[in-house]
């Protein structure tokens, strides 16, 4: 008999795990709170570096759940989570609980709420707008200001809600350098003729590829990329957004009015973190993510051997990194629920 | 026309603000500039309200222009604060209201400073003992009267004789509100909306039926800075830090501009006439000024108060285009007559062309 | 003017071999926030008194940190103390204390 491991979280990562554990011969079954699979995914458009859709890699890994026959349970929240010995119960909010004989959490992050830093007036002024906003406008097809005109100039900002100490947030979001790039090069896809400007800190261009794409973004793509965080953001009687930043690299301040501002948000910290926290004593870090056992071999691993968290539950990280967390909790898995097999 | 009114952010930033029993320290400059403002804040209080505000004649300026301009050193206007912390509880009062800006952002950040450091407002004590022979005891609370003109704005819009609505052209008047920088921006959490989006003019604008103007530079300084305007040589950074305002809210039209502090009401009015003497701009309709208010003096206007009780007469920028548009019935003649009915001079041609 | 018709150009580099870190440590020691610095700009974008004069807070942090004091003194006064910057410091930076910090051990 498969020995059954629960996944929390529906996202790419717990995806990823489901996949593999199946294959590897467990029987994993993946509880999603919302109604439908693919986590933050469900609402981007295009993934970095590459630019492949994210909606092409969901289909994929739900058609392999499926066709794997893998067991999954949609709008399903959970309340709490007791681990004894070599069992671990899941309770949902809906009073049903399961048991298995190991868990991965992959619950992920959540968006930062851009209207907690005021000076922007996100949730005031309609031409603020998010990254998050921005990716669902490229899904429709169409960049448009408010009034329904396509921006004949864009600021993004980068590092809103990420590095800032005011608000709890000291860590770096990771993947927001890059999505600006990535964003930045959209709308000058999509509009030959916009002025575009990325007001940024540090561009931390880590990944493969990436360093690449922002030399396109310079050379090929036109893009103004300017040294100085936006201090304040306001609207000006046409509904432009008139903003403040340092030009720091000529040490002057510096005004510019633009039809569109785009919060570059970070990743914070899931809320039901906490949860998991509490119920199974896994430490918490100063921004509120899980804790693995180490950075290293044990990067996925907790205090409890059958216990695993994958993905953003514990940093900002990108699909890929998440989907290598999942493979790596999963074999561990595999050699865990098999060790006394091998022994004989 | 945007205007602010459906805004929601000014919830997250709330502040205690007593019912009743205020000791009130006075400001040291408004009188000069705008005579009828407190005067017209304790008839408000006292008796429209019928609150119990203390005027007591025996507490003194806070200091805080010396202090701001380094003649005055930190621990001697923390002595000063501290002799009129004693003459409130002297009298028996918890709760201080401070009708300047500047000496609300004094108190605020002494508190502050003493929460963070208890061995200084020891000393303190030590120093005011010294000096005076007086004890203190900090204040429960430490508002601005602005703060508590926002707090009853309801009661006075119930007692209202005119609104803050253009009878001429039927619609409601366009204001620009300006918030002292020392009110909430050393502590967002002490000024009600905080610093980003206040609300405690604005409240009261929008209570008593006029319209609040959202401008881009709605947050900037006036440009008082005592460490500008105080050396003649530096005005030019403190003028342009007004005219950069004015530029910005010019397109909006307004009707008028209301400050709470006393540098930002004062430098708002008196700057348009000196930029208009040097470089011929005027910034309201008609080649006219805008008029700016105290906060007082729009309620007492609303509360059908004489104008030239309320010392619109003091003001550089003619309040006149603005009454009428509120409806408000005055007697040209008396504009320049005092309390006791003699002529105080009126403003001449000038002369230096 | 001497006789050569010419003068020797003065170094224009920083030099930290002979600046003292002295008066930067002591300003440090009142406020260790000023640490976290990560010269976004921030401070001087929203300045008061840097919108119309050459006041640049970011770069009297620097100065200051690499121990160019004189470049400092005739700066640092033309702070307003209005408090806008430390709203939006997103390191937390207290610059108000700061200013009073650097003014104060300055005139020493």
């Amino acid at each position: 008999m498969a020995k059954r491991v629960i996944i929390i979280g529906g996202g790419v990562a717990g995806m990823q795990a489901a996949i593999t554990l199946k294959k590897l011969g467990c029987s994993p079954l993946l509880i999603e709170k919302s109604v439908e699979l693919g986590g933050k995914l469900n609402h981007w458009d295009r993934l970095f570096p590459s630019g492949m859709k994210a909606k092409e890699l969901i289909q994929n890994m739900v058609d392999e759940i499926a066709s794997l026959n893998i067991k999954i349970m949609l709008c399903s929240e959970i309340s709490e989570i007791r681990h004894e010995g070599e069992r671990v119960e899941v309770g949902l909010t809906d009073g049903n609980a399961f048991e298995g004989e190991a868990l991965v959490i992959a619950t992920g992050f959540e968006l930062f709420n851009a209207s907690v830093k005021e000076e922007y007036g996100y949730g005031i002024y309609e031409n603020v707008i998010t990254s998050a906003d921005l990716e669902a406008m490229f899904s429709e097809g169409t960049v448009s200001t408010s009034t329904g005109l396509p921006p004949r100039s864009v600021a993004f900002l980068h590092c809103v809600g990420s590095r800032d100490l005011q608000i709890g947030q000291p860590h770096c979001s990771k993947v927001c350098c890059i999505t600006g790039v990535k964003q930045a090069i959209e709308i000058r896809e999509l509009l030959p003729e916009c002025q575009i400007y990325n007001f940024y800190m540090d561009m931390r261009m880590f990944g493969s590829g990436y360093e690449e794409l922002y030399k396109k973004a310079q050379e090929t793509f036109r893009i103004n990329f300017i040294r100085g965080r936006i201090s304040e953001a306001s609207e000006t009687a046409d509904r432009q957004i008139r903003i403040k930043a340092e030009d720091t690299l000529l040490g002057r301040p510096l005004k510019l009015t633009v039809d569109l501002l785009v919060l570059m948000i970070g990743k914070r910290a899931a809320v039901c973190n906490k949860t998991f926290a509490d119920n199974l004593d896994i430490p918490l870090n100063e921004s509120g993510f899980l804790q693995a056992k180490d950075d290293f071999y044990n990067n996925t691993a907790t205090r409890h051997d059958n216990v695993f968290i994958i993905g953003t539950s514990l940093a900002p990280k990108t699909v890929g990194e998440a989907l290598n967390d999942a493979s790596m909790a999963s074999t561990r898995i595999y050699d865990y629920l098999t060790r006394n097999e091998r022994q004989l | 026309m945007r205007t602010i009114n459906n805004r929601y952010s000014w919830e997250r930033y709330q502040k205690q603000i007593p019912d009743d029993h205020f000791y009130y320290a006075r400001s040291c400059i408004r009188q000069n500039f705008f005579p009828g403002s407190e005067a017209a804040f304790l008839k408000i209080m006292q008796d429209e309200l019928g609150l119990d505000v203390l005027d007591d004649a025996k507490h003194t300026s806070c200091t805080g222009i010396g202090y701001h301009a380094d003649i005055v050193p930190l621990e001697t206007i923390m002595t000063v604060v501290a002799r009129q912390f004693s003459l409130m509880t002297e009298a028996g009062y918890e709760n201080l209201v401070s009708s300047c800006i500047t000496s609300f952002g004094i108190y605020t950040e002494i508190l502050a400073m003493w929460h963070h450091f208890p061995e200084l407002e020891a000393k303190i004590h030590e120093h005011l003992r010294k000096a005076t022979g007086r004890e203190f005891v900090k204040p429960k609370n430490v508002i601005h009267t602005s703060d508590l003109v926002f707090h009853f704005r309801d009661r006075i819009a119930a007692k209202a004789k005119y609104k803050l609505y253009d009878v001429i052209n039927e619609k409601p008047l366009n204001v620009v509100e300006h918030i002292g920088c020392h009110y909430s921006k050393i502590f967002p959490t002490n000024g009600i909306g905080g610093a980003e989006f206040p609300y405690v003019l604005a409240g009261m604008i929008e209570s008593w039926g006029g319209q609040v103007i959202d401008y881009p530079e709605r947050r900037h300084c006036c440009g008082f800075g005592f460490r500008n305007y105080l050396v003649q040589a530096n005005r030019g950074s403190s003028i342009a830090n007004s005219k950069l305002k004015f530029e910005s809210m010019a397109p909006y039209k307004p009707d008028f501009i209301v400050a709470n502090c006393p540098g930002c009401s004062m430098f708002l009015d008196k700057w348009q006439y000196t930029l208009a003497e040097m470089e011929g701009v005027t910034y309201g309709p008609d080649h006219q000024a805008i008029p700016v208010l105290t906060y007082e003096e729009m309620a007492g206007l609303v509360l059908g108060y004489d104008p030239w009780d309320l010392g619109l007469q003091m003001h550089q920028v003619d309040a006149e285009p603005l009454l009428q548009k509120m409806g408000i019935e005055y007697d040209y003649t008396k504009k320049y007559l005092g309390k006791n009915g003699k002529y105080i001079g009126s403003p001449k041609p000038c002369n230096c062309f | 003017m001497n006789k050569w018709g010419f003068g020797i150009n003065e170094k224009r580099s920083i030099d930290l071999d002979k600046n003292s870190p002295d008066i930067a440590d002591r300003v440090l020691r009142d406020e260790p926030s000023l640490r976290l610095c990560i010269g976004c700009g921030g401070c001087t974008a929203t300045c008061s008194a840097g919108n119309l004069t050459r006041f640049n807070f970011r770069r009297v942090h620097h100065l200051l940190r690499r121990g160019e004091y004189a470049a400092l003194s005739g700066e640092i006064d033309k702070c307003m103390l209005c408090g806008k910057c430390t709203l939006v410091c997103p390191r937390g930076i207290n610059t108000r204390n700061v200013v009073l910090s650097i003014r104060k051990h300055l005139s020493v």
